[in-house]
């Protein structure tokens, strides 16, 4: 086993029984490393197993076969070393903007006036400014979305795991928010590990995309992207655009796998 | 205030229809009284003094039977959700007594606990107690996986979950739950103090039938209905204060 591997997938196979229908199989055999401050991206079609995978490592579903190890320690359980942000959200609706975030700092043990002016940080990192007191339900999808994101990286954690983070925003608050995520990652050095659909996100967050097979998910190839050009500006250059579309060939073909297997 | 006046305007026409039916002989009035009476009546025993220790005797009852369902009911309820030995062990309870009509136990209550206020409060923590553990269940069971484990990732115990996330999640439910429990509560005293008691508001619509003096056991009958509703407006009240954030 590799050492200094942050989060060790090994074999991990899952199906999901939902009672009374036909088990289903929605990951064969995974295995992936991801190392210590490496940024990830996951790439896959729809269905292939992408937010199993991450639940997984996130330590909440039982893992029926193969092992999943974190900073070297088998995953038993969650715990806030690894920040998830959620594909829907996952806010608490009962609380505000300002009380989700807070929600997590309080857990850790952060003290009242260390919590509050931390929380105001995101808060304000994510542009909900204004939006403290506004629970959940009064919020745009968008707005959920950044709101989410701020409760996870509120309290710090060295690895974590977004599951299309920005699959609610619109273009430019996705810029804005892929610069901050960048930002935060240069400074703190974490781990992340970062599902997407959209491939030129991909290719310009992370060091390495990692592309998954139609359900039953499996690991297809994992390429890496990294290059010598930071910023924005490197979408224009050809070599991003080469691998962009490389990494979005190889994913259309399972798409439409996927589609006619729905169809059949 | 003019809005509200024009919602329960119906009432009013109502009280004005009573009036008028028994003023025209269009209805006897030694079976009803006209609601002038009847509203005389009400002031009579409200000036006496026999009504409110009366009303008040009631409700404690009332109130002490709810409140212990509640307490009971959310815990049990929540608890099946959360542990697979405890729903096992209490669900068959649940599907046997949920349908049985709970005024059908009111002469065993008054066999085994008296006359008094006891048979009352456990005949109506007993109503109560099915529909609030039902609906805690539902609402405990009801919390998004999602929800927990981004509270888990968040740092909090799976004790903490439980009153963290499970309690507030369910809360829609439960109150909705306890909010039918406030309505058979009031069933379950009257019928209960109607049938045997020694004080009571349902004792009293139960003596004044008996005696004849109907525009008192009208103005006793219009006194539950607005404890009835009074308290249900109450309630819906509080529940929306709880509930703010679903607006
Ligand atoms: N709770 C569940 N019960 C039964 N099947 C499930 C459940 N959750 C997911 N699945 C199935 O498992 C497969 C993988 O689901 P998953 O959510 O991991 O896919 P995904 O790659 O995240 O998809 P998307 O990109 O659309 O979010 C899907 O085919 C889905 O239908
Ligand atoms: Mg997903």
């Amino acid at each position: 086993m590799a050492t200094g591997a942050a989060i060790a997938v090994e074999n991990v196979s899952h199906h999901y029984r939902p009672p009374k229908k036909r088990p289903v199989h929605a990951l064969d055999q995974v295995s992936l490393e991801v190392g210590d401050r490496e940024f990830v991206a996951l790439l896959g079609p729809s269905g292939c197993g992408k937010s199993t995978l991450l639940y997984l490592i996130g330590g909440f579903m039982p893992i029926e076969s193969g092992s999943i190890r974190v900073n070297g320690n088998l995953v038993t359980g969650p715990g806030p070393d690894r920040g998830v942000v959620f594909q829907h959200f996952a806010l608490f609706p009962w609380k505000t903007v300002l009380g989700n975030v807070l929600y997590g700092l309080e857990n850790i043990g952060v003290p009242r006036e260390e919590a509050r002016e931390r929380a105001q940080k995101y808060i304000d990192m994510v542009h909900l400014t204004g939006f403290e007191d506004a629970y959940p339900n009064q919020l745009s999808g968008g707005m959920k979305q950044r709101a989410a994101i701020a409760r996870t990286l509120a309290i710090d954690p060295d690895i974590l795991l977004m599951d299309e983070p920005f699959g609610a925003l619109d273009a430019q608050t996705r810029g804005l928010m892929q610069e901050e995520l960048l930002s935060i990652w240069q400074r703190t050095r974490k781990t992340v590990l970062f599902v997407t659909h959209d491939v030129r996100e991909a290719v310009y967050l992370a060091e390495r995309v990692v592309m998954m097979t139609a359900r039953p998910g499996r690991i297809m190839e994992s390429v890496d992207t990294r290059f010598d050009e930071a910023g924005p500006g490197v979408m224009d250059r050809p070599e991003f655009v080469e691998k962009a579309s490389y990494i979005w060939n190889r994913i259309k073909g399972e798409a439409i796998a996927t589609v006619a297997a729905r169809a059949s | 205030m003019v809005a509200t006046a024009c919602r329960y305007s119906p009432l009013l026409l109502l009280a004005l229809m009573w009036e008028a039916a028994v003023r025209t002989g269009l209805i006897s009035d030694l079976v009803l009284p006209p609601f002038s009476a009847a509203v005389e009546g009400w002031w009579d025993l409200a000036v006496t003094g026999d009504l409110f220790p009366q009303a008040f005797a009631s409700l404690r009852r009332a109130a002490l039977g709810l409140g212990l369902a509640i307490a009971l009911g959310t815990t049990a309820g929540i608890l099946m959700a959360w542990n697979a030995k405890i729903r096992v062990f209490i669900n068959p309870l649940i599907q046997m007594f949920y349908p049985l009509p709970k005024s059908a136990l009111i002469p065993v209550t008054i066999l085994w606990f008296g006359l008094g206020d006891m048979s009352k409060i456990v005949l109506i923590f007993i109503g109560c107690l099915l529909p609030i553990v039902v609906s805690s269940f539902n609402g405990a069971r009801g919390v998004e996986d999602v929800l927990v484990w981004s509270a888990r990732s968040l740092g909090a115990s799976r004790r903490q979950v439980l009153w963290q996330i499970v309690v507030p999640a369910a809360m829609p439910e439960i109150l909705t739950g306890i909010r039918t429990a406030l309505a058979i509560s009031f069933v379950l005293l009257v019928s209960s103090e109607f049938i045997i008691a020694r004080d009571g508001i349902g004792f009293m619509i139960a003596g004044f039938g008996e005696e004849g003096v109907y525009d008192r056991m009208f103005a006793c009958i219009m006194t539950v209905v607005a404890m009835g509703f009074f308290a249900d407006r109450l309630f819906q009240l509080f529940m929306r204060r709880v509930l703010i954030w679903r607006e």
